[in-house]
């Protein structure tokens, strides 16, 4: 059993000069075989290992990662977690997540931080506040916390935005989520890898998957640059490189992998104790527990697998955050970066089996994907383990493709993410 | 009266422009052209500020971008104020305020000071490992207090008072560095004719050689800084080349594209400022593009090396030699290599006490030869093991180092100093080169990564590119570049450099001390307070690659973003790792290379020109009479015109009876509107809508639904026939750039071979739409020539004529239910049009409405607004308008959608009326419909999309999705609120006149 | 940001051209004879390549014509323009 982690053995380890840690995860060489394979160590992927083997005691099974975990999107998202969707099977699977996060830290034994500070959702024309009224009383008959607030209960919960009636798109309201709220997005991949790699998974990094073996339409396998690894069930947790990955399984999937911006302004005293989205000027802002505004940007249009997007969409982005928040226009921006999203036609993920038996597929997250981690890796364990997805996960198959069945996060709502 | 440390005399500062400016509310004095740091250490300032972690006391440690420490708070509590300015690029202005930051009550006395005696509890990742018991308390107290320490300076709580400027820039060649390589660069290319353009972000070129007057640099026989300065003013009466002074490229893109942030203010004092652009952001794209970006002093990692008057050796012989300030009066060096004693040789020249220790055993280079025959005391061997001195530092300890270099042995020895310079080598500044997706490579003899491959038009050139010797540096610089811009003119080949060569070099990471690591505290990332052992521990619990150890020890993270302290970082994990550095490769180098203000980034688009406000030719007039305004898409729509202190309740309910009684008028000229002519016309229009078009007349008019390829409806509209092959479409004010762009695709990309052309003319016509039993009275006034009869002008008819000798066209359409009529004119004429219509009108009373009694009107008929009623998950068939959709047509956009397994379910959602049974209660749109709100979990069956009270039929009124509502039509459902619950009936979603009598009234 | 050769006008900013996706997806002619899974095909399923992409741009800010680009979707860079029915070039 590792060292359990607390403010005493922070103490205890303080008099070996915390020369005595171990190894928050082991660094093995692949095994020749495994129960089962999750291809991405990130946040989802890693969830997803360590749910397999806490509730459904599938302990043979490896993570296999590119790069190092918690490497992509994981690691470069702006963190925000709430569960207030408009449609049934989303915030019942969102709301599952909420109610995952709030108390991951103690089920994994690492702090996690999860800051339950609000997400507040900002309404700038008479549709904006239809469709958030609407989402509201949705979330409200589905026991989801959410709330509306006039004008002036925005400008009461969040001093510092700009609710003059005279700007370009005046704040019209908005909605309140007080159980949600942010993360620190590193914690998250390294607590599950910590806590998977305690009940026996393998957590391979710097290992890329170069193939997958099939025989007819049953997986055999994968090919890695770390050898062949033998195996009945893949679990594709790849999220930007999701199509990558079906590509080699010889399946096409409704999705474009597409560049999301990111920044951070230099760290500050608080001055925004809350998370603040507007996506009719398409600014998201909160504030990190090291004081820097994190900023999500918007993504590019086109497909790109660079972890770089166009200048323009930073432009636009710092612009809206200005209309909003002009008090913050002499902060200066420390550092942009980008991730590679992918993203359905619906905007709603896919969480889901294949027409290959053994291969199954939680990808499409497009921006929103952080916030369901840990309740994406729970119903995508069940359903690797099972062969059958659980009730909240149902909706999010490849079929609804076909049927025509969609989650329509996307077209449904002003705010989909 | 507190010494004074500028006892050099300096060409490079006014002295005739003395300075006034207060640090901590202290006033002091400096000269113009002095940084904040150079001012303050020429009065024997080095306590600036506290660090994050630990708020252990910090000083000035460089002379430029790279500071990690001497971060303060500039411009005072006003709306000038600005955060965590660097000291040391921060140029002086008469009034100046800087404040230290991240301390309280005061930099001298810093409560925060305690978490340097329980730093041995919170190592690296602390917070990771505990806060989680018990639970409640993370969010009482545990986040609450890590919260309460975050940040450090203070974010501004009032709006700007500067501006902010963009500007688009593109020439042949731009060269990013002004120093010697990027001067002779510049030279080289504008002598070829090339538009040129040299950025430097100081206020004056030259870079480290243009105060170097050691005399072992000669260039033709003279003192380098002697041959750099003529060359400089050469350089500014060159053709063909811009110099931006106090410009600092900030990001440099794929394409060649850069940008770059010109200071324009920040070094005026305030009352200068008010007003004015402040910055300026470039938007540069340059067909080549050399980077001469330097490189920048490595710090030596060893116990205790935060203190204040710990500095980099190359800075204080800047402060020295360019500023005139002496940083101590006991210094002493310590260093890895030769360059340092550039430093020991000019406080030697200045007489100021200096000692060297040095790392090696010993060096052959002329520098030192100079020094040593200069008398200055050398230990060779020996490295720092402790130092002392709480705000500044008081004295070290030195040991020999054992003979591998790998343990300190013997003696300790004291020494006393109030200035402790440190070099630990250089590293070359690739920043903008990866960011442009350049590839790097190690080289092992000095350990640096270098440019490698690059995907884009561009070299690097001096320092940046690995070159440290003044001899290499010019030589490899004009190679370069004249390979590089194929150039012919060279003034420069038979140059002749003498300089020293460095001959001995020895890197060592981290050094040996004689107590264990975890008794010390060598810090890497100053502003940060990650030490040395931190990356130890991160490795120790498995954290291996560099992205790793960088996150959980937060190295690098700093608002230097760790240009101090990432090699080490890396040097450290491969020495533990025992993995070569090269193969571990870096963290990313991401933009910007200095923080870059969010103004300067947005520029003018703040305010008023955020967006651009799209506004009808009757804006005016509806501001004249105080209506109040929509945004619809970037439209200003008017909303209602309250009279008399009306509610918009009022206003509406007043307008809409008006409308149905008498006359009411819209300005309908949002809606966008798409001129399509060609021979295959009628054919497009049968494909893009769902219903058939090729047996409309010519003058007559119909309503239009389109679909997405997924069968959902995306747009609808009135389409009049204007001639045998030219329609008018119009679509929604908000969709109508889509549907253009959509419509556009389609053309262009599936269907090439029809012959139609499409113009967008929404913004060349003005619309105003009549309507009411009185309507026809008023056009018959307005255009007494034209036959109104009914048969010959019926409804979904048009016709051409004229007003005053102007053309309009006249539709006969209705999206009120009323007899109603739209006259479009030319925009110009569109106020005129509106008045001539108020006035023919105003014997029937004619009222103006706006779009919320519009939406009334249209909803007690039943009409759809899409977008509103519909929302992306909804087909035509959902919507009842199953007459809409031909079942003739083979074809059209969305329709093979319809026929998927889910679209043709149903009980699907479907657009219903509600009726309230309490006939006087307003649903609210957005409300929720249930069956049961008993069973759980309650099942949502859809959601009210319109809702209004009715003047007209004197209650309220309601347009909702229910699933499965065809069938529910007469059966009570609920509408649950918050604090009530409202009982309603499904009903037909006409409400109004649904026999259509009204259209003829 | 890239710079985009239109075929029609020449070398422009990107800020100008709006994207259009995966190219040479042909809008099937028989639409009501596919298979639900055939139409899903067309109307969802995408390469989504990470490498060489033909893709559709349209000069939106510009002439406002769509064209074909061929890009390397691993490092943006753009290997060659070619018109709406014109056969892609090799590169």
């Amino acid at each position: 059993m590792k060292n359990n982690y607390s403010i005493i053995s922070l103490i205890k380890n303080s008099f070996t000069y915390h020369e005595n840690w171990q190894q928050a995860w082991r660094d093995p060489e692949p095994k020749k075989e495994y129960e089962a394979v999750i291809v991405g160590g990130g946040g989802h992927g890693l969830a997803t290992a360590f749910y397999l083997a806490k509730k459904h005691n599938m302990k043979n099974i490896a993570v296999v990662e590119k790069g190092w975990i918690g490497g992509g999107n994981t690691g470069r998202n702006t963190t925000i977690i709430r569960s207030n969707y408009l449609w049934d099977a989303s915030a019942g699977l969102y709301d599952h997540a909420l109610k995952l996060w709030e108390n991951l830290s103690q089920e994994i034994n690492y702090n996690v931080m999860f800051s339950q500070r609000g997400v507040m959702n900002l309404a700038h024309n008479l549709q904006d506040v239809r469709d958030l009224k609407r989402r509201t009383h949705a979330n409200r008959l589905n026991g989801i916390d959410a709330v509306w607030l006039s004008t002036e209960e925005v400008k009461k919960f969040c001093p510092i935005i700009n609710t003059s009636p005279d700007i370009r798109y005046p704040v019209l309201g908005g909605t309140l989520q007080r159980r949600a709220g942010t993360a620190r997005h590193d914690a998250v991949a390294w607590g599950y890898a910590r806590g998977a790699d305690a009940m026996g998974v393998d957590i391979i990094q710097n290992c890329e998957v170069k193939g997958i073996k099939r025989n007819g339409d049953t997986v055999e396998g994968i090919e890695t640059t770390k050898g062949f690894i033998k195996t009945k069930k893949i679990g594709v947790v790849a999220a930007g490189h999701s199509s990558v990955i079906a590509n080699m399984a010889g399946i096409r999937l409704p999705l474009e992998s597409k560049p999301l911006q990111a920044l951070v302004s230099e760290p500050v005293k608080p001055i925004i104790d809350t998370v603040v989205m507007s996506n009719a000027v398409h600014a998201y802002v909160s504030q990190s527990d090291k004081g820097e505004l994190v900023i999500g940007a918007g993504t590019d249009a086109y497909v790109s697998y660079t972890q770089r997007g166009s200048h323009d969409i930073v432009e636009g982005t710092l612009k809206a955050i200005l209309e909003l928040y002009p008090i913050f226009s002499r902060m200066k921006m420390l550092r942009q970066w980008g991730g590679i999203v992918d993203i359905c036609p619906d905007a709603s993920p896919i969480i889901s089996k294949t027409n290959i038996k053994g291969l199954y597929f939680n990808c499409g997250w497009g921006t929103g994907g952080f916030k369901a981690t840990p309740g994406s890796g729970d119903l995508f364990a069940h359903t690797i383990a099972n062969n059958e997805p659980h009730k909240l996960n149902a909706a999010f198959n490849l079929n609804r493709f076909v049927s025509g069945d969609l989650v329509d996060e996307h077209g449904a709502a002003a705010v989909a993410h | 009266m507190s010494e004074n440390f500028r006892s050099i005399e300096t060409k490079f500062l006014d002295k005739t422009n003395r300075i006034s400016f207060k640090y901590n509310g202290k006033k002091y004095y400096g000269y113009k052209g002095d940084t904040l740091a150079s001012a303050l250490l020429s009065n024997g300032v080095h306590l600036i500020g506290r660090s994050f972690k630990y708020h252990r006391p910090r000083g000035i440690m460089t002379c430029g971008s790279e500071e990690p420490n001497a971060i303060v708070q500039i411009g005072g509590n006003g709306s000038f104020t600005e955060p965590n300015v660097r000291a040391t690029e921060q140029e002086i202005y008469e009034g100046l305020e800087a404040s230290s930051q991240n301390c309280w009550p005061s930099v001298e006395f810093d409560i925060g000071g305690i978490n340097n005696l329980i730093s041995p509890v919170i190592p690296a990742g602390f917070y990771y490992k505990t806060f989680m018991w018990p639970k409640k308390l993370w969010y009482s107290l545990y986040e609450p207090a890590i919260r309460l320490s975050a940040g450090l300076g203070k974010s501004p709580t009032q709006p700007d008072p500067e501006l902010y400027d963009h500007n688009h820039l593109h020439c042949d060649v731009l060269i990013v560095g002004g120093g010697i390589s990027g001067i002779i660069a510049a030279s080289i290319s504008a002598d070829n004719g090339n538009n040129t353009v040299l950025i430097d972000d100081k206020n004056s070129l030259g870079g480290s050689t243009i105060y170097q007057n050691d005399e072992n640099f000669k260039i033709n026989d003279e003192i380098s800084s002697t041959w750099l300065d003529k060359k400089i003013k050469e350089l500014k009466k060159k053709q063909n080349l811009t110099i931006k002074h106090r410009t600092s490229v900030a990001a440099f893109h794929g394409y060649n594209y850069l940008l770059a942030r010109e200071s324009l203010a920040d070094h005026k004092s305030l009352d200068e400022r008010l007003n004015k652009l402040r910055q300026r952001l470039w938007k540069i794209r340059a067909k080549k593009v050399i980077l001469a970006t330097g490189a920048i002093e490595r710090p030596l990692i060893f116990n205790n090396n935060d203190r204040p008057g710990v500095m980099l050796a190359n800075s204080v012989k800047k402060y020295i030699d360019f500023f005139g300030v002496k940083c101590g009066n006991k210094n002493i060096i310590f260093t890895n290599n030769d360059s340092a004693y550039e430093t020991a040789i000019s406080l030697n020249k200045k007489g100021i006490e200096v000692v060297v220790i040095d790392i090696r055993k010993n060096s052959s280079s002329t520098l030192v030869q100079t020094t040593k025959d200069a008398g200055i005391k050398i230990y060779w061997n020996h490295a720092i093991v402790n130092t002392s001195g709480y705000r500044r530092i008081k004295s070290i300890q030195i040991m020999e180092m054992s003979e591998d270099g790998t343990n300190v042995v013997g003696k300790k020895t004291s020494l006393l100093c109030d200035s402790l310079s440190i070099s630990g080598g250089w590293t070359p500044m690739v920043h903008l080169f990866t960011q442009s997706g350049g590839k790097l490579k190690f080289r092992d003899a000095d350990q640096v990564f270098l440019p490698n491959t690059v995907i884009s038009d561009q070299i690097s050139i001096g320092s940046c590119n690995g070159d440290f010797e003044l001899d290499d540096v010019i030589k490899n610089t004009i190679s370069e570049c004249k390979n590089f811009l194929s150039a012919s003119v060279i003034d420069y080949d038979l140059l002749k450099v003498s300089c020293p060569k460095q001959k001995e070099s020895k890197n060592i990471w981290l050094l040996p001390n004689n107590k264990p690591l975890g008794k010390t505290k060598p810090f890497l990332d100053f502003q940060n307070d990650s030490t040395a052992k931190d990356i130890k521990l991160a490795m120790r619990e498995g954290f291996k690659s560099i992205e790793h150890v960088k996150r959980y020890t937060t190295t690098g993270m700093g608002t230097d973003q760790g240009k101090l302290a990432n090699m080490h970082a890396l040097g450290i994990i491969s020495e533990t790792a025992g993995v070569k550095m090269g193969s571990l490769g870096t963290t990313t180098f991401r933009p910007p290379y200095t923080p870059l203000t969010f103004g300067t980034i947005v520029g003018r688009n703040v305010g008023t020109f955020f967006d651009i406000t799209r506004k009808t030719p009757m804006h005016d007039w509806h501001k004249d009479h105080k209506a109040q305004f929509e945004n619809v898409g970037q439209w200003k729509r008017a909303w209602y015109y309250p009279k008399d202190g009306e509610n918009m309740y009022q206003a509406v309910q007043r307008e809409s009876k008006a409308a149905r009684e008498s006359a009411g008028i819209l300005d309908a000229s949002t809606l966008g509107k798409i001129d399509i002519k060609g021979t295959d016309a009628s054919e497009f229009l049968n494909r893009v809508y769902t219903n058939a078009w090729s047996k409309l007349g010519i003058s007559k008019c119909r309503y239009g639904l389109m679909l997405n390829e997924d069968g959902m409806v995306y747009d609808d509209g009135v389409t009049t026939r204007l001639g045998e092959n030219h329609y008018l479409m119009t679509t929604t004010t908000g969709g109508a750039a889509n549907v253009l762009s959509k419509l556009e695709d389609y053309l262009q990309t599936e269907w090439p071979e029809l012959d139609v052309w499409l113009t967008s003319v929404t913004d060349h016509f003005a619309t105003a739409s009549i309507c009411g039993p009185n309507s026809k009275n008023i056009l018959k006034k307005l255009f007494p020539n034209l036959d109104f009869n009914d048969e010959n002008f019926p409804h979904m008819s048009f016709k051409n004529a004229e007003m005053d000798g102007i053309n309009c066209r006249i539709m006969r359409i209705s999206f009120t239910g009323e007899h109603s009529y739209e006259i479009n004119i030319e925009s110009k004429y569109g106020k005129s049009l509106w008045e001539k219509c108020m006035d023919a009108g105003k014997e029937f009373n004619i009222t103006p409405y706006g779009t919320e009694t519009m939406h009334l009107l249209r909803a007690e008929k039943g009409f759809i607004i899409v977008g509103q009623d519909t929302d992306g998950t909804m087909t035509p068939i959902d919507l009842q308008m199953d007459w809409i959709v031909s079942k003739k047509k083979y074809d059209f956009i969305g329709k093979r959608s319809l026929y998927r397994s889910d679209t043709m379910r149903e009980d699907r959602k479907q657009l219903v009326g509600l009726l309230t049974d309490n006939p006087k209660e307003i649903l609210e749109e957005g409300a929720q419909i249930v069956k049961n709100e008993k069973k759980q979990p309650i099942e949502m069956l859809g959601h009210v999309t319109s809702s209004y009270f009715s003047p007209n039929l004197n209650k309220s009124i309601a347009l909702a999705v229910v699933k499965n509502g065809k069938k529910l039509k007469g059966q009570k459902l609920l509408v649950p609120m918050k604090d009530k619950t409202i009982n309603v009936t499904v009903s037909d979603f006409i409400f109004f006149d649904s026999k259509n009598e009204r259209l003829n009234a | 940001m890239f710079i985009i050769n239109c075929p029609f006008c020449g070398e422009r900013d990107q800020s100008e051209f709006s994207a259009g996706g995966e190219a040479h997806i042909v809008r099937p002619k028989q639409p009501t004879e596919l298979s639900d899974d055939e139409w899903a095909d067309f109307l969802f399923m995408r390469k989504n390549i990470k490498g060489i992409q033909f893709e559709r741009w349209n000069h939106a800010h510009g002439c406002r014509k769509w064209f074909n680009v061929i890009r390397d979707t691993s490092n943006d860079k753009i290997h060659a323009v070619y018109k709406m029915g014109e056969k892609p070039p090799s590169i």
